[in-house]
């Protein structure tokens, strides 16, 4: 139940297997996805975070045993204008964090529904972990473990109630996120880099489609 | 109480306000104004002047009694909100303000955008469902008039004037206690009106209000107040959104050249425009060839990368339309800070959306070109003095100063003196080169120069075919020495042209 587990996150890091990872955050918009960003990349908490608008792209290491697994993170922006946009984040990407606030029940029905979106058109060994945030505010909570951890099982997720203001299972959750990463990928990460899964070629994402899904 | 129907439409958008190309503006800086904007897309310009609107004298008076009642008020006592966190924060409280309060009511200038349904969409202070009535009058007063076909623009009553902008599927209205003119207000309101454009496109607005008439755009702008508030904030604040130029960052040539050939160098295949900026302040621009940048595009992209704090904790990446240019389609922006601390914020702005690594990438080389050649060095020392002193022009008696080029659509400003240091002397500033500005700009009786003389200081603004030059001096200083002041600065002017403005317009 402690802030910083055992990942390591840092820069300068041995000359171990690279593994290199894109993540992608969905959930509706106020559930903390930056907030747990920003904790499991720079430490920091901000109670009033500012709305992220589209998308921001930032990278954070952990050292897992012999191997550092970087994660390529794309914090996407939870309002509904955006919503369109999402395939192009979670398209190739290997690991998703699904975060609704346990404090409002509707954010929990719509991390349900992303799931479902996930699992029906992103990358079929997508990992992907549901993020029960704001869990320093349990005497509003509304939505119980129980039912979020029964919803996760049943539908073969990793779950945990995480708190980006108190840091509590922050980096536990990416941690357990990079443990079931298949660790096979190019020790290059420039190469790979080239390759973050932001599917150049796809019909879709070259669709017309605007911002906001009708 | 009266109420009127003006009869004649206000064009709010002079032609030569693009950041248009520039190759030769110090010799020939009058006459030609720059080219208008590029292959006809722009959308709002003008139309007012379509509109044909006769003289009609509004027999609402007992509704325009009540709204005007609801607005009843005096002076505002908003706190200063310069650090971003003190922003958000005020947001949140602009939002939770009890709209019967008289706080509510003391406000100097109300924005309200509503559906032609009536539903709010928007208000700048207090909750939107608080006022959906206030807002259904308004629609009705709107509707009445346009029974017969003609339009609504605006009403004067007991010092309040409140303006009206059309723009199915949206009505924007402005209620304001200010000194400032019709025209001015129209042009504040068009301002939020492209804000909502930049965040969806025309189609996209309506598209959704001919699926349903009754839909609560509110859905699809949530998360943007912030913005918004930004946004009404900056026209009160910032010269260049009332002039439509950009201020830009004095810089030695040497270092500006550095910049902007690292800047035109680190392009790639799909990039339309590169904006490097300091703050609103202008540092680079380079563009596509052909294509040009609208100062209204400008202005909504750099409050765009000032609303929120996501830019400088990551590399931003969102679709933004810049509805000056194209209102019915959408650019990708890559928006960051060069360097987490920095102040220096670079915008890249490219029309494909899966053009994230490859912005990035031109980011990156950008930032390695200006630290080899140390011009990354000397750009950071020019942020320590980001402005220059008015003393710097050798006029005792002059306080202030606002000088635009037409023909680069940028202006130069030095920063305010002490009679200017709190908010509310700045903000009196402004509102009388405001009023100077909607005196030489009046849409019948424009005026080529206007002195004026009040207790606390002496104003003269002027407007010439190449520039437009509004001056602040002490209450001391006469007619003749103003005159005499107006041929010393520009001869200063010219002589800095090169640090003061950027002098070449570059493309990829």
């Amino acid at each position: 139940m402690t802030s910083r587990g055992n990942a390591r996150t840092s820069g300068n890091l041995p000359q171990t297997k690279i593994c290199q990872f894109k993540l992608v955050l969905l959930g509706d918009m106020a559930v903390g996805k930056s907030s747990l960003v920003l904790r499991f990349v720079k430490g920091q908490f901000d109670e009033f975070q500012e709305t992220t608008i589209g998308a921001a792209f930032l990278a954070q290491s952990v050292c897992l045993d012999d191997t550092t697994v970087k994660f390529e993170i794309w914090d996407t922006a939870g309002q509904e204008r955006y919503h369109s946009l999402a395939p192009m984040y979670y398209r190739g990407a290997q690991a998703a964090i699904v975060v609704f606030d346990i404090t409002k029940p509707e954010t929990f029905e719509r991390a349900k529904a992303w799931v479902k979106e996930l699992q029906r058109q992103a990358s079929p060994n997508i990992v992907i972990a549901l993020a029960g945030n704001k869990s320093d505010l349990a005497d509003k909570r509304l939505v119980e473990y129980e039912e979020a951890q029964t919803y996760a099982e049943d539908t073969g997720l990793l779950f945990m109630e995480t708190s980006a203001k108190t840091a509590m299972n922050v980096n536990e959750l990416f941690l357990a996120i990079a443990k079931k990463m298949p660790k096979t990928d190019t020790q290059n990460p420039t190469h790979a880099a080239r390759h973050r899964g932001v599917n150049l070629q796809d019909p879709d994402a070259q669709s017309t489609r605007s911002c906001c899904g009708n | 109480m009266a109420a009127d129907v003006h009869s004649k439409g206000v064009t709010w958008d002079t032609p030569n306000g693009n950041l248009a190309p520039v190759e030769h503006l110090p010799s020939s800086r009058s006459e030609s104004p720059t080219p208008g904007l590029v292959e006809g897309t722009e959308p709002g310009g003008g139309e007012w002047v379509e509109e044909e609107v006769e003289e009609k004298e509004v027999e609402e008076k007992e509704v325009v009694e009540k709204t005007e009642e609801q607005q009843r008020g005096r002076a505002e006592g908003e706190g200063s909100v310069n650090e971003p966190k003190r922003e958000v924060q005020a947001v949140v409280r602009e939002k939770e303000e009890d709209v019967t309060s008289d706080a509510w009511r003391l406000h100097k200038k109300h924005v309200f955008v509503f559906s032609e349904a009536g539903k709010p969409i928007y208000t700048r202070y207090g909750s939107e469902e608080a006022l959906s009535t206030t807002m259904g009058v308004m629609m009705a007063l709107v509707s009445f008039v346009e029974a017969d076909k003609n339009v609504i623009l605006s009403i004067h009553a007991d010092g309040f004037r409140v303006v009206f902008l059309r723009k199915s599927p949206l009505v924007l209205v402005c209620v304001s206690r200010s000194d400032q003119s019709d025209s001015e207000l129209w042009r504040e309101l068009h301002y939020v009106y492209y804000q909502i454009l930049s965040l969806l496109t025309l189609p996209q607005l309506q598209r959704v209000f001919q699926q349903r008439q009754s839909f609560d755009l509110r859905r699809l702008l949530a998360g943007s107040e912030r913005v918004t508030a930004g946004l009404l904030r900056l026209l009160e604040t910032d010269a260049g959104l009332m002039l439509n130029a950009t201020m830009s960052l004095p810089l030695c040539s040497t270092t500006r050249n550095n910049v902007c050939t690292s800047l035109q160098i680190a392009s790639s295949k799909n990039l339309v425009f590169s904006i490097l900026l300091a703050g609103n302040r202008l540092v680079a621009l380079i563009r596509k060839k052909e294509q040009h940048l609208h100062h209204t595009d400008l202005h909504l992209l750099s409050n765009l990368a000032a609303s929120s704090s996501s830019f400088r904790q990551g590399e931003g990446w969102t679709p933004v339309c810049l509805p000056k240019f194209n209102s019915s389609g959408f650019f990708h922006a890559h928006i960051s800070y060069l360097e987490q601390d920095s102040d220096l914020c670079l915008i890249l702005v490219s029309t494909d959306r899966e053009d994230f690594f490859n912005l990035s990438d031109c980011k990156q080389r950008f930032l390695e070109r200006l630290k080899k050649r140390n011009a990354y060095q000397a750009l950071q020392e020019a942020l320590h003095s980001p402005t220059y002193p008015v003393s710097q022009v050798g006029i005792p008696e002059l306080w202030h100063f606002v000088y635009k080029s037409k023909s680069s659509g940028l202006y130069t400003s030095p920063e305010l003196p002490v009679p200017y240091h709190t908010e509310e002397q700045q903000d009196r500033l402004m509102e009388l080169y405001q009023h100077l500005h909607s005196r030489l700009h009046h849409p019948t009786r424009p005026l080529r120069s206007i002195y004026r003389s009040t207790n606390t200081e002496n104003l003269l603004a002027w407007s010439t075919s190449g520039f437009e030059l509004y001056l602040c001096f002490s209450p001391l200083a006469t007619k003749a020495l103003a005159m005499s002041a107006v041929t010393k600065l520009l001869k200063w002017i010219r002589k800095e042209e090169d640090r003061l403005f950027i002098l070449n317009s570059l493309t990829y």
